[in-house]
This record gives structure tokens, C-alpha cells and sequence, in this order.
């Protein structure tokens, strides 16, 4: 007996509130109602959603249905031995890390924020600041049970590797992550060492890392795209790695694995449009670059050192109603001169963004979708109603591709389709992937039309 | 699909042999949209524009014939175009009449073309395609008012009842729309010098089809309900509002 589905419309967007579309919201209770979703499609297809993290559309389906996997989130098995875990994908990795790591685990990769599910964090095959050292999520993801709608299949990268693959970052597009076997880290202490160095200018945050990156499991820096001149993309290095027992001061040692994390404050339901405009933006980035003292070998906890701004609730309101646009791009090692002249471009237009971040990705893995590859990744948010803003970004997207770059597709709002196999040279073979396992197109988003992905 | 910074990829003109709607559609192939369809009562009128179009970068530009009069065509039009383009971002309503004020006066008939076109046109047509907007989730309406619909003046009141009837079946349908992921934006130029208004004297703060098509482009990046060309005639038509009708029908206008 099949319970009906739970549906309403809904008007949504993605974690940037720009581009709104209504679609059909079908929550998930078991894994039947997947099979239900999926047979119930018509014409405008269905995507599935998890906790609308994805700054742009990839999670939007304009008139189809989008199947709200938040309500999927049960944990069904916990190997504390091996440290694997097997989980539905609606499952949050901030669930995932109240639930591991008192017990001594911590997940190989976290993004900004722990607000994102497991099957959205395979989707978008995320990365974090442990890139060079470990890679991204999908790299540590043992098997996926995958929904398609020519059957559901157990997906291991060894049993079907182009599946596998072409589901990392392939953003549902190859079908719904029901549940997912991931292994994780084991740790000491819940803390993080960590060091912060100010770096004066653009040369010297990119001679550090590249020269001592491997040293740390952990490296980012922010960088003040407002500064100029000489002192051109200064910014603060933090590096660090999983505290040891032995790292930690004496009271925290009684402790060491505790886990408890607390939202600070909301923000407020509504805020004007140009709250966070360029002289805003260039005092606190004074202010940041100036307050933040080089600290070597002191402790954080997971998250102030990983999420910061999880600790204000819908901080993405402050843009105000016209929202914002994150941007992130990625250019192969030796590329030094775009992302020099990236930042250039940025500081020119006075285009005030709050956090810039340039970290030194490792290796990729062979997803054809799966964004990181070896490199210069930088990724900033810039408000929607900054002039000339889509001119300044299609001149970036072009820089990127001269240079064999890429930008990332789950930020994504505004791309030219034409530059995607451009950035994507494997698209094709992500083609022949869908037409073997969605040969009708069941699987639609509005990132998927806006870009023309096969 | 639109994107985050308003730009839309297909696109769908009703009266595009109109200045405003040529120098609208130009702006919008020059940011990202690939997808035009030209709709008006000549579609051979309209291959200038389109080859015009596909200079700027539009890879699909298509010319249909669509009259305004023949509103028992218009659910067929509809579906047609839907069929060809799959999802359209963007209607933009860009046809109407000025008539003969003098002869609309006198003539039945004549008062009748112009609120035929310019009003049962509009609502006739906008229903169909506000209903396939709805379908698919989004969408964006353009609807070109005037600012004679918002009092009706001696001088041009029979041109000036059609667009205030349109603008009012426009706000009400924007407001039905609401949550439907479809939006309208009216848009209220003054005078515009276009191929409608030659020969006639321009009234104050006039404007151009370029500065309309700017003001439209920027007002759906905005989303925008109402947009007004140029901007001051906001504040000039609330101040006109209220003026006694025995003064305001003497007002040199």
C-alpha cells in the first residue's frame, strides 16, 4: 500500500534568492516515493533537492517536479571501526558531524557550510579547503544507491565507473541519490590547529602556497578584492590541520571530541538592497585584513575554522530582495598571469565582494561534470545590483577559458552556454552517460535548460 | 531560461516591426537571448529587423504573421509558438495603434480599431500566454502602456481609454500571477519619436526607442512591475492626476 505523495507548489531559488521559478515540491518519505516521482514526470521532468545550498538554479525546476530530499534523512548503518557510514542522501553533513565525531570521526570534505546534504554534496561533487590533500566529496563516497529512470542500480567506482564518475558533480542529472556509503577520517580532538599569516600582496599568498600547501591538510586564503596597487590582492592565509590530543590546552582535553555548534544570530528577514555595497564591504575588508592578528599553532574549533557563517542564520538575506551571485573559477597551475589579472579586473570595477577566496586545488577526479581540477581556484559573491556586473563576468568566464580554466556549475547563475564543452571538454562522453541511463530527458533543472546540458 | 542578472534566451515579440520593440530585442540578442520570434500583421515587414537579429547573435529567428484583430486566431498563434520554441523568457507586447483621434470622434468604426487593437488585442493574446508562462514554471510579460492611459486627456482620449483599459487588465494580471514564477512589467513611455509619432510635435521630456529598450532591459534585471520612460514622468503624472478636471482639460497637451 503506497501512502499518497506530499506535494505543494512552490516558488524557489537557489542560495542566491535571484532567477525564481515555480515547480511542483514532492517530499520525500521513502524511497518509494522516489520511483513514484520519477514515474509521475512529464514533460517539465524533475530534479531532486536537498537543503537549496546551490548558489544558482541547479536545484530548480521551472513547472516540473523537484523532489525535496530533506525529509530522507535517516542513517541506516555506522561502521566505528572502518569509520563508514551509510546514510539516506537527504542526511546533512552537520548531522553527519554531531553524530561521528564524539565519536572520533570527521568527514574528508566539508564545503563552506555543513548545511548540505549528502546527496547534494555528491551532485556538485564539493570540495572544501582539504582539496589538495584529499580531493572532493565523491572521492570518499564508497557506493551510491542511484535512481534512474531505467532502474536503480547500487553504484560503486568500481562496478560502473562512468555512472560513478558522471554523477559527481553531474548535478542530478544522472538520477536521484537515494542513500550513499561514505567513509570518513578518523580524528583525535574535534579542533583544529590552525595559523593565520597576512601577506601583503597577490605574489606573496601565492609563493606560500604553492610552496608549502602540502605541509597542511588544510589551506585558504581570503583575499581584499578592493585593494589595489601595490598592495593587490593581500590577503590572509590560513592554513592548518585536525588537532592531536596533545595540541589541545589542558581544560579542552577533558572534552576533546565534543561537537556543539550554535547558530549566533538570524539575520534579519529583510534587508535594504546595497546594505552590503562597496564602502561597506571595503571597511570591514580593512578591518579583517587589519584585526586578524599571524597567529601560528593556535586552536579553532570545527566551526569557526570551516563555517563561519553558519553561525548567522540565512545569512544570505543580508544582500537584500535582488539577492547575489557567487562566482568561482578554477585555472591551471601555471596560469599565474589570470588570476593576477582576474583580481585586477575585480579591483577595477570596484566590484565590492565580501569574501574572496583563492585556494590551490590537487588533482581532479574523472568526472566529466566534477569541477576541481589541478590549479587556482578563487570564488567570490558579488551583489546583483552592482552596474556592469554581467559584462565584468562574462569577461572573467573568457579569461578563464583562454587559459584552460573552468568555472563552477552549482555556483552558477549566468554562464554563456556556448562556453560550457568549452570548459567541459568531456561533455560529450557525460552525453552518452545520459542517454544510456535518461534516454527521455526525464531528468530536467533550470541549469540544465538555461545551459543546454545534454 | 532567464538568468540571475535578468538576461533571457528566447523571446517572443508581438508587433515586431515597432522601433521600440526592434531596439528592445536588439539589446536583449546582445546580452544572451538566441530565440526571437517576430510576430506581426506583415511578417515580410519584419526581415530586415530579423537578419538585423541574427547579425547580433541570434541563431533562431523566425517570422510569423500575427494580427491583433483576429482574436480567434490568437489561442492557435499561442500554442504554435510554444510548440516551436519550446519555453519562452520573455512576451514582449509591443503592438498597438495610435489612430485618427479627429476621425475616432466622429467614426464608430474608427474608435472601435483602435480599442479593438490596442485593448481586446492585448487581453485577448496575453491570456493564452500568460497561461503557458504558467505551465512552465516562468516567464516575464512586457507590456507597453503609455502614459495616456493614465488620465485621459482631451487631445488623444479614445488611444488613451485602450492603453488605460490594457494597463489595467496588465496589473491585474501581474497580480494574479504572483507565486506562479511568471512576472509582468508594464512599461509607460511618454512620447517616444518612432515611425508611430512622426510628423507629430514631441511634448516634453520625450524620448527614444533606445532609451525605452534600456529602460526595459534594466527594469526586468530589476524585475521591476511598472517602468516609466523616462523615469521623471512618474512624478509628473502624479502631480497630473490630481489636477481638477476643469483646469486639466484646458492643459495645453
Amino acid at each position: 500500500m503506497t501512502e499518497p505523495l506530499i506535494e505543494r507548489t512552490e516558488l524557489l531559488t537557489g542560495w542566491s534568492r535571484t532567477a525564481p521559478t515555480a515547480a511542483t515540491v514532492v517530499e520525500l518519505h521513502d524511497v518509494g516515493d522516489v520511483d513514484a516521482g520519477l514515474a509521475r514526470a512529464g514533460r517539465r521532468g524533475l530534479i531532486a533537492r536537498g537543503l537549496g545550498r546551490s548558489y544558482g538554479d541547479a536545484a530548480q525546476n521551472a513547472g516540473g517536479i523537484v523532489l525535496d530530499a530533506t525529509t530522507l534523512a535517516g542513517f541506516h548503518e555506522i561502521d566505528v571501526e572502518r569509520g563508514v557510514i551509510r546514510v539516506d542522501a537527504g542526511v546533512s553533513l552537520e548531522a553527519i558531524m554531531r553524530t561521528m565525531v564524539p565519536l572520533g570521526w570527521f568527514v574528508h570534505v566539508t564545503p563552506g557550510t555543513r548545511q548540505v546534504t549528502v546527496g547534494g554534496a555528491i551532485a556538485a561533487d564539493v570540495h572544501g579547503k582539504s582539496h589538495h590533500f584529499d580531493g572532493s566529496f565523491s572521492n570518499h563516497v564508497e557506493s551510491f544507491v542511484l535512481h534512474t529512470p531505467k532502474g536503480t542500480t547500487t553504484v560503486t567506482p568500481e562496478s560502473d565507473p562512468e555512472l560513478f564518475w558522471g554523477t559527481a558533480g553531474a548535478l542530478g542529472l544522472t538520477g536521484v541519490v537515494a542513500e550513499a556509503t561514505i567513509r570518513l577520517l578518523p580524528v583525535e580532538t574535534s579542533m583544529i590547529r590552525a595559523e593565520n599569516l597576512r601577506c601583503p600582496d597577490l605574489d606573496s599568498v601565492m609563493a606560500l602556497m604553492a610552496e608549502g600547501d602540502d605541509q597542511f591538510r588544510f589551506s585558504a586564503a581570503w583575499i581584499d578584492c578592493l585593494a589595489t596597487g601595490a598592495s593587490l590582492g593581500r590577503s590572509v592565509l590560513s592554513r592548518g590541520d585536525h588537532a592531536t590530543l596533545d595540541d589541545l590546552p589542558k581544560k579542552l582535553r577533558r572534552d576533546p571530541l565534543r561537537f556543539a555548534p550554535k547558530a549566533l544570530l538570524p539575520a534579519p528577514p529583510w534587508a535594504p538592497n546595497g546594505l552590503l555595497h562597496r564602502l561597506s564591504v571595503a571597511a570591514f575588508n580593512e578591518l579583517w585584513y587589519r584585526v586578524t592578528p599571524s597567529l601560528h599553532g593556535h586552536v579553532e574549533s570545527i566551526s569557526s575554522f570551516f563555517h563561519p557563517l553558519d553561525g548567522v542564520n540565512g545569512w544570505n538575506r543580508l544582500y537584500g530582495s535582488c539577492g547575489f551571485l557567487q562566482y568561482q573559477y578554477v585555472v591551471p597551475d601555471d596560469a599565474h598571469g589570470a588570476v593576477r589579472q582576474s583580481i585586477e579586473m575585480l579591483s577595477e570595477a570596484r566590484a565590492a565582494s565580501f569574501l574572496a577566496v583563492l585556494k590551490r586545488f590537487g588533482p581532479g577526479n574523472p568526472g566529466p561534470l566534477s569541477f576541481p581540477q589541478p590549479g587556482w581556484t578563487l570564488a567570490l559573491d558579488i551583489p546583483a545590483t552592482v552596474p556592469g556586473l554581467a559584462e565584468l563576468l562574462d569577461r572573467l568566464d573568457q579569461l578563464v577559458a583562454d587559459v584552460g580554466g573552468r568555472i563552477y556549475l552549482a555556483k552558477d547563475s549566468r554562464l554563456r552556454p556556448e562556453l560550457v564543452p568549452v570548459m567541459y571538454p568531456e561533455l560529450d562522453r557525460f552525453a552518452d552517460l545520459r542517454a544510456r541511463v535518461d534516454p527521455t530527458g526525464v531528468l530536467q533543472s533550470d541549469l540544465q535548460r538555461r545551459l543546454a546540458l545534454p | 531560461m532567464k538568468d540571475a542578472l535578468g538576461s533571457v534566451q528566447s523571446v517572443l515579440v508581438l508587433g515586431g516591426g515597432s522601433d521600440i520593440a526592434r531596439a528592445t530585442v536588439l539589446e536583449l540578442v546582445q546580452r544572451r537571448a538566441r530565440t526571437v520570434i517576430l510576430a506581426a500583421r506583415d511578417p515580410e515587414s519584419l526581415a530586415a529587423t530579423a537578419d538585423e537579429l541574427r547579425a547580433a547573435g541570434a541563431t533562431t529567428v523566425e517570422t510569423l504573421a500575427f494580427d491583433a484583430r483576429d482574436t480567434a486566431s490568437h489561442e492557435a498563434f499561442v500554442a504554435d509558438v510554444f510548440e516551436r520554441v519550446g519555453d519562452v523568457d520573455l512576451a514582449l507586447l509591443a503592438f498597438g495603434v495610435l489612430g485618427d483621434q479627429e476621425e475616432a470622434e466622429h467614426d464608430g468604426r474608427a474608435a472601435v480599431d483602435i480599442a479593438e487593437v490596442n485593448y481586446v488585442g492585448s487581453v485577448s493574446v496575453a491570456v493564452p500566454i500568460a497561461q503557458r508562462m504558467r505551465t512552465q514554471g516562468h516567464g516575464t510579460i512586457v507590456a507597453l502602456s503609455s502614459v495616456a492611459g493614465e488620465r485621459a486627456r482631451r487631445s488623444n482620449f479614445v488611444y488613451g481609454s485602450s492603453k488605460a483599459g490594457m494597463d489595467a487588465f496588465f496589473q491585474g494580471l501581474g497580480d494574479s500571477l504572483v507565486g506562479s514564477g511568471v512576472r509582468v512589467m508594464i512599461v509607460r513611455p511618454g512620447f517616444v519619436h518612432t515611425k508611430m509619432t512622426e510628423g507629430m510635435d514631441a511634448a516634453p521630456l520625450s524620448t527614444t526607442p533606445e532609451a525605452v529598450a534600456d529602460a526595459i532591459v534594466r527594469g526586468i534585471a530589476r524585475g521591476r512591475e511598472t517602468v516609466w520612460v523616462p523615469s521623471q514622468l512618474r512624478y509628473v503624472m502624479t502631480v497630473l492626476r490630481h489636477v481638477p478636471r476643469p483646469i486639466f482639460r484646458k492643459l495645453p497637451i
